[in-house]
């Protein structure tokens, strides 16, 4: 469609942001309307206010967590191709890929997207979860429902349950293990209607 | 010149329909039509899963060995908030609300370049010839027909002002309204079609209608009187205003007035209750939403008493995007705009009048009248408040979705077994 070709051209490294990401050129230009859409003051870039207005998200217990996703430890900004990327965890894993092993593994696949689930769990990226870390996922998503005792007991069963090695904390292995048998995909996925 | 901008009109609406069409290289028009639905009816560019958030996290925890009934907390509960907040960012319901609508085919109004698609150099020129009918042709002529308009509303209505006897003064009220009103409409190539007027609203009632653009009032204005309530401007707004006032009673408050509650209620109240007052006319959303949808209705209205007349508008965006955006357009250039669309094409469905029943407070009358309208308008019924537009989301949301999640991870008797905590821990 002529539409595509001419918001398309306004991207630059287009063609690398659809190879690393899996993107249809359709999909790359209905994400970039959305990503204008959000920056108001069209800078060019995102900071977390512009995530903050979309009142949908505001009301997400952990909306906050998902926001510091986008954002590079340090940047305050985020451009549109790191949007993409961030988003390209979400897309439908590729049925028909074929295994091979000498390519990096894909944006999308399972063990990608149960990194990214690990990496808001692990905010100080040290490769475990730690009884503090998960604390503070579990306060954020039930705050002033359940009193701070409570939410304890939950912490200390949940490491109990996934933690093989009886570090106290759960690292990306075991965090994968306990959720082997989650239809991940199907789960953790947005599917584009157009 | 009223003439000729009816004809204006109607070369417009063919210009456009030919070249809506053309441009899917189909040409049936029922097809045009479908997609047009199909936008409506999907909102949204991604799937979303229907079910509630018991359901989803009752489909994550399903590999776990433990009942579901026990609560218990899965690392897996996360993907269901991490999803549905990226999918909130990809797209949202509410803020599509409060932009333009986006039509499913380019057409010949686009207007900048952002907007324009380069296909052919055939359409290129007819879509230049547009823009020059539109702004150099149809612009003036539009621009004469609304200054005639509203000076003579503003001449008229002094006049008849200083009449004293009480028939004849209403009958000349009317029709001097109802004739500015009709050039005003002739000004901004308005095609209305009104549907069941056996239900006009009549004198003493209330008409309540969703709220596009400050033209609804034109709209509504040109096939009866009614009493407008608003707040009181100064300038142009206020020399219109006063003059208005004149001939027949309309509800004008003063800034301060609006804030408190009950002073307004108790003088829409009295003008009501004057039987022989014209019905007055209430937009009870508070502010413009862009014509896909009907939001909250403040219940402000429904309070009043007395029979709700509703109306339905739709307007048809292939000849006018008629949404003002307020936060994007000032009035001035709202209106400059709405002067070199083709046309404005407005359906408007008056429904049958409603009472508050029995037992029925005034939040579940405005939503009971609310569906009525986006029911029989093709328009969407969204719960949510049309403030959103200016205030960030209130907490209480929050707290709703962190109450829902909570009973499935501690059960439904989560704090009463312990002692209640006076001063919440935050995070």
């Amino acid at each position: 469609m002529g539409s595509t070709n001419s918001t398309l051209s306004k991207i630059p490294n287009v063609e690398e942001l659809m190879q690393e990401t899996g993107f249809t050129p359709a999909h790359i230009v209905r994400l970039y309307d959305r990503f204008e859409a959000l920056d108001k003051e069209k800078t060019g870039h995102l900071r977390p206010q512009d995530f903050g207005a979309i009142n949908r998200l505001a009301m997400n217990p952990i909306g906050d967590r998902i926001i510091g996703a986008f954002f590079s430890p340090g940047q305050e900004t985020v451009d549109f191709h790191s949007f993409v990327r961030i988003l390209a965890h979400f897309r439908p894993a590729d049925k028909k890929r074929p295994k091979d092993p000498s390519m990096p593994e894909p944006v999308n696949s399972r063990t990608s997207k149960l990194k990214f689930a690990f990496q808001l769990y692990d905010q100080d990226k040290d490769g475990k979860i730690s009884r503090a870390e998960l604390l503070q996922v579990l306060r954020s998503m039930l705050e002033m429902q359940v009193t701070e005792e409570q939410l304890e007991s939950i912490a200390d069963r949940t490491i109990q349950e996934a933690d093989l090695d009886k570090d106290d904390a759960i690292s990306f292995e075991e965090f994968r293990k306990s959720l082997e048998k989650v239809n991940i995909d199907h789960k953790m996925s947005i599917r584009f209607l157009r | 010149t009223v003439f000729s901008g009816a004809i204006f009109q109607k070369i417009g609406y063919i210009l456009g329909t030919f070249c809506g069409v053309s441009k899917l290289s189909i040409c049936n028009p029922t097809l045009l039509i479908y997609l047009c639905c199909s936008s409506l009816l999907f909102p949204g560019l991604i799937q979303r899963e229907g079910g509630s958030m018991e359901q989803e996290m009752g489909e994550l925890r399903r590999y776990r060995t433990q009942s579901i009934s026990r609560g218990e907390f899965a690392l897996s509960d996360s993907f269901y908030f991490y999803r549905k907040g990226l999918e909130s960012i990809v797209d949202d319901q509410v803020t599509q609300r409060f932009s333009s609508e986006e039509l499913v085919s380019w057409n010949l109004l686009t207007r900048t370049n952002h907007n324009f698609h380069y296909i052919s150099l055939r359409l290129t020129v007819i879509w230049g010839l547009g823009v020059i009918i539109r702004y150099c042709v149809l612009f003036p002529l539009r621009i004469t027909l609304a200054i005639i308009g509203i000076s003579w509303l503003v001449i008229g209505t002094t006049l008849v002002g200083f009449l004293p006897n009480r028939r004849v003064k209403n009958w000349l009220s009317e029709l001097v309204h109802l004739m500015c009103y009709r050039i005003c409409a002739r000004g901004l190539s308005a095609t209305i079609q009104y549907h069941n007027k056996n239900n006009k609203p009549q004198k003493g009632g209330i008409c309540v209608a969703n709220h596009t653009s400050p033209i609804d009032i034109v709209i509504l204005a040109n096939d009866g009187c009614y009493a407008m309530v608003g707040q009181s401007h100064s300038g142009l707004m206020g020399v219109i205003q006063r003059s208005m006032v004149r001939s027949c009673p309309h509800v004008w408050f003063e800034r301060s007035e609006m804030r408190d509650r009950h002073a307004v209620t108790s003088r829409l109240r009295a003008h009501v209750a004057a039987k022989r007052n014209l019905p007055i006319l209430i937009f009870p959303e508070g502010t413009c939403i862009n014509n896909t949808s009907v939001m909250m209705f403040k219940k402000g209205s429904f309070e009043i008493g007395g029979t709700i007349y509703p109306v339905a508008i739709k307007y048809d965006p292939r000849f006018g995007d008629a949404f003002w955006n307020s936060a994007k357009y000032n009035m001035v250039s709202y209106l400059l705009r709405m002067m070199t669309s083709w046309a404005i094409v407005v359906n408007v469905w008056y429904l049958p009048p409603m009472t508050r029943q029995e037992g029925e407070d005034a939040t579940k009358f405005a939503n009971r009248v609310k569906s009525a309208i986006a029911h029989q308008g093709g328009l969407l019924d969204m719960a949510w408040d049309g403030s959103l537009k200016r205030d960030k989301v209130k907490e209480e949301f929050k707290e709703h979705q962190q109450k829902m999640y909570s009973s499935m991870v501690v059960g439904k008797k989560a704090r009463n077994s312990q002692e209640p905590h006076t001063e919440s821990s935050k995070s």
